[in-house]
């Protein structure tokens, strides 16, 4: 991982594990006193313009400070080796820093994440958590709700033990966000699990507050100084999606962190990046020799990418409103989706590689012409969704009548490189679908030449690789086999991998993977903000075409699959989606 | 769960018909990732299999029980099936009569699942060559578990002769929290250590080797310590000032203590046997690590 070889890792040098950081400390200095990195030790690949020099200088510096931590001393750590793979990558000493922690997703997702991680063994002694936010609690009601939080939606069996090593570890600091004394309080409170935990001054910082109110915590981060790291030490931010509302926000707002956190100590979560199978698309294409050949557009003939959801917006009305489903997901949990799969091979599994690859891939992604054409938004109007009578969009509360905004979107895209020019992508999401699923289906041509009689194959279709990515992850390849009997009658079939049965009942949890991975300082899986401006630079025409129609979204009944514009849409070019 | 008994039968016979029990359960295509055979007697038979069926919940397999019984009886071959809801997989307990004890590769041959890996587990007596033994043979994989020979350190000691890659030995597994904890404790430098300690109940494999791999990354003596027990009670590292120490007092919670830190307790519970074996099924390439810490073992006098 390119990222993490810092100039003058200190057990190159034979350095003990004893004075591990020093050396790296020195570098620091050095570059920042020369302005340019020690030549002996830049990696090649870091050969930069010279306009960009400056911004490097810094960026590298910081990196070092970072890193030296973190991955130097773990590499100078002699009880590991790298042949014994049994030892798990545990983090280091640490304190995550929840603000928004009375939120629904602290208490379904990030909260058993954290007890399910110590379950594993792979949170370090001493590990403490801070919850912030709004609310008249001492810490005993706080472990009071993270127990109930753990018990309830934990996905390894609760064992008093574990649990006793975190409850010691947890701490409440109350207030709102534009109280200064609290953050002073929460400033003084991390100074003092420092002492009693020995957590060494490293803390990430996790976001889990609406986007209105980063731009005030980070202020106050800044403001007490918690952003930046005492030398030897380490401070992270994870923010959530949204990523901003469009290309000209989202640089708003990473200029907001920029300002307070040096660019790799910002992680954002895509939570969808840290499932198994995403992660295993990545393992399918390149360590297979079976798939990676016909993966062009020489066999491929379509690719759909669909996030369905069968609830409908609900609580979240408020937020949702002016946003939309484009935005919500496409932006993010499709575009990374349509990256993975369409990305040439990175040259190493490491972040920078990785995230090279992706913006490769982004940048060349492409609208048509006609956006009239080749996209379809609508918003679901009352129907019976699984058997229950539900509201329709309008209807819900805290949604004006005159709503323009979509719950259902669906965009066609096209890839101007070598390996995928004419093939179109089919991007679709949507609110209130008959199904909850989400899924990547790469679907081939037909084979050039059935010798066949036309009747055999009436029913045969194009086969297809399916990566179902919730519920009920795995892998589907379809293609036409025999009906048994005396005629030759041929039909499609499915070839199932589910992991499920295969690997586990127990996949870790999105959020466990990535919130060890900030601990860890692993950032492979974090879209870099580059990535989410390619992202929006793709959505924001779509937006404004949208935007700029007097119609409201076509209406869909709930529990459907969505509107008829949406089929227009695959029927004129002579396809049509997957049943959802 | 459905229980087949089927008496002097043959392994073709077992195969068609758990053939024949997976269409009628309408489930032909599970996703076996593996063929985990467990060698045991009759005594240990019921423990193994359950701990096999758990272990086979995160790694889906058909598991094979091989018990030879009399060998003064006439040749036979009685074989229990099992499948349903308790296990993911087929679990098939054969019973060797006879002059079968001594051919029991032959019924496992045809009984395996082609393509995926076979995993051969002794949870009791193991032979001294796992790879050379008939049926150890099949294995990728081949766990033995010192801690149930009459003598488990001198087990574990023997190891190195009969070692072939793909070898390993619950003894070492059960130290991967400890090993974990110690190595996590390592994360910040600590300086340079002078010797240590490990301190267990008498004659534990485990400690034996926690200490070599200790004194073989530390390069600093280590020494077994006779404790109360239950299991590995504490490790000590004397550095020139203070000392790095992990305690375990009720089998269940340990505390570290590092100099210049406050002490910290930490889960670290001993682990039942299921999830030893699922740690094992997880990599089955060979464990470099564990050829290294038995080839010191043999040679370190280890108290």
């Amino acid at each position: 991982m390119n990222d993490s070889e810092q100039p003058g890792s200190a057990n190159a040098d034979g350095a003990g594990p004893v004075n591990a950081p020093e050396p790296s400390t020195h570098e620091v200095q050095n570059t920042k006193r020369s302005g340019r990195r020690p030549a002996k030790a830049a990696p090649e690949e870091n050969v930069i313009t010279a306009q960009a020099a400056a911004d490097e200088v810094v960026t590298a510096t910081q990196a070092i400070a970072g890193t030296a931590t973190t991955m130097d001393v773990i590499d100078a750590n002699p009880l590991r080796d790298p042949r014994d793979r049994r030892l798990p990558k545990v983090a280091g000493p640490s304190v995550l820093v929840l603000f928004g922690v009375t939120g629904d997703l602290a208490r379904r997702k990030l909260l058993p994440a954290i007890y399910d991680l110590g379950n594993r063994g792979l949170l370090p002694p001493g590990f403490s958590l801070v919850g912030f936010a709004r609310r008249d609690w001492a810490h005993q009601d706080f472990a009071q709700i993270t127990h109930d939080a753990v018990k309830e939606n934990a996905r390894t069996p609760f064992r008093e033990e574990v649990w006793k090593q975190i409850c010691e570890g947890l701490h409440f600091v109350p207030g709102s966000f534009d109280d200064d004394g609290a953050f002073d309080a929460l400033t003084m409170a991390l100074k003092e699990i420092d002492e009693t935990r020995g957590t060494g001054g490293n803390y990430a910082f996790y976001l889990s507050v609406p986007p209105k109110a980063f731009p005030v915590v980070v202020e106050q981060l800044k403001r007490t100084g918690l952003a930046k790291p005492p030398e030897g030490s380490w401070r992270r931010i994870v923010i959530e999606k949204p990523f901003g509302h469009d290309l000209q926000s989202a640089r708003e707002l990473n200029a907001i962190v920029d300002s307070a956190f040096k660019p790799d100590s910002v992680f954002r979560i895509d939570h969808y990046l840290g499932k198994e199978t995403v992660q295993n698309i990545l393992a399918l294409r390149f360590a297979n020799t079976l798939f990676e050949p016909i993966w062009n557009r020489g066999y491929v003939d379509h690719v759909q990418i669909t996030m369905a959801e069968d609830i409908g917006v609900g609580g979240r009305a408020g937020y949702y409103d002016g946003i939309g489903a484009a935005r919500d997901v496409i932006q993010n949990h499709l575009l990374q989706l349509l990256a993975l799969v369409a990305m040439e091979d990175p040259t190493a599994f490491g972040a920078s590689s990785l995230r090279r690859e992706k913006e490769k891939v982004l940048e060349a992604v492409t609208l048509p012409e006609d956006l009239g054409l080749a996209t379809a938004r609508g918003a679901y109007t009352e129907g019976w969704q699984g058997g229950v009578p539900v509201k329709g969009f309008l209807e819900e509360d805290g949604i004006p009548q005159d709503s323009k905004t979509e719950t259902y979107a669906a965009i066609k895209v096209e890839i101007a490189n070598r390996r995928w020019a004419g093939v179109p992508f089919y991007l679709r999401t949507g609110k209130r679908l008959g199904r909850r699923m989400t899924e990547v289906a790469v679907v081939f041509q037909q084979a050039p030449h059935l010798p066949f009689s036309k009747t055999d194959t009436e029913i045969l279709g194009h086969n297809a690789l399916v990566i179902r990515i919730q519920p009920d992850e795995g892998i589907t390849v379809r293609f036409g086999s025999k009906v048994p009997g005396t005629a030759m009658e041929v039909r499609d079939v499915n070839m199932d991998f589910a992991y499920g049965e295969a690997f586990l009942e127990s996949s870790p949890e999105a959020y466990e993977r990535l919130l060890l991975d900030v601990l860890i300082g692993d950032p492979p899986l974090f879209p870099h903000q580059r990535e989410v401006e390619l992202s929006w630079k793709i959505m924001d025409p779509i937006e404004e075409y949208w935007a700029s129609r007097e119609d409201q979204p076509e209406g869909y009944p709930a529990g459907t699959g969505g509107p008829a514009s949406a089929d227009e849409l695959m029927a004129r070019d002579g396809r049509a989606w997957r049943r959802l | 769960m459905t229980t087949f008994l089927m008496g002097s039968t043959t392994a073709s016979d077992i195969s068609s018909q758990l053939t024949r029990l997976r269409h009628q359960v309408g489930a032909p295509a599970v996703g076996m990732v593996l063929t985990l055979v467990v060698v045991c007697e009759e005594s240990n038979q019921y423990d193994a299999v359950r701990a096999a069926s758990e272990a086979a919940r995160e790694h889906p397999s058909r598991i094979l029980a091989v018990i030879p019984r009399e060998r003064g009886e006439a040749t036979r071959l009685d074989a229990e099936i099992r499948v349903g809801e308790l296990t993911t997989g087929e679990v098939v307990l054969l019973r060797l009569y006879g002059e079968l004890t001594e051919h029991a590769d032959s019924v496992l041959a045809p009984l395996l699942l082609p393509d995926i890996p076979v995993v051969v587990w002794w949870p009791g007596d193991a032979p001294e060559a796992p790879a050379k033994d008939p049926v150890g043979h099949f294995g990728q994989r081949r766990v033995t578990d010192a801690r149930s020979a009459p003598d488990p350190v001198g087990a574990i000691k023997r190891r190195i002769e009969g070692y072939t890659p793909g070898d390993t030995d619950l003894a070492w597994t059960r130290i991967t929290p400890w090993r974990s904890l110690l190595a996590a404790a390592f994360d910040q430098p600590v300086g340079k250590i002078v010797e240590g300690y490990v301190e267990a109940e008498p004659n534990h494999p485990s400690a034996s080797l926690l200490a070599v791999w200790l004194s073989e990354k530390l390069d600093a003596p280590v020494k077994v310590v006779p404790s109360g027990g239950p299991g590995l009670t504490k490790v000590r590292l004397v550095l020139e000032q203070g000392e790095v120490a992990v305690e375990r007092h009720d089998s269940r919670t340990a505390t570290l203590i590092r100099p210049g830190q406050p002490d910290r307790h930490v889960a670290l519970a001993r682990r039942p046997t299921s999830d030893l074996l699922a740690e094992e099924l997880r990599r089955l390439d060979p464990d470099e690590v564990y050829a290294s810490a038995i080839r010191h073992v043999a040679d370190h006098d280890g108290s």
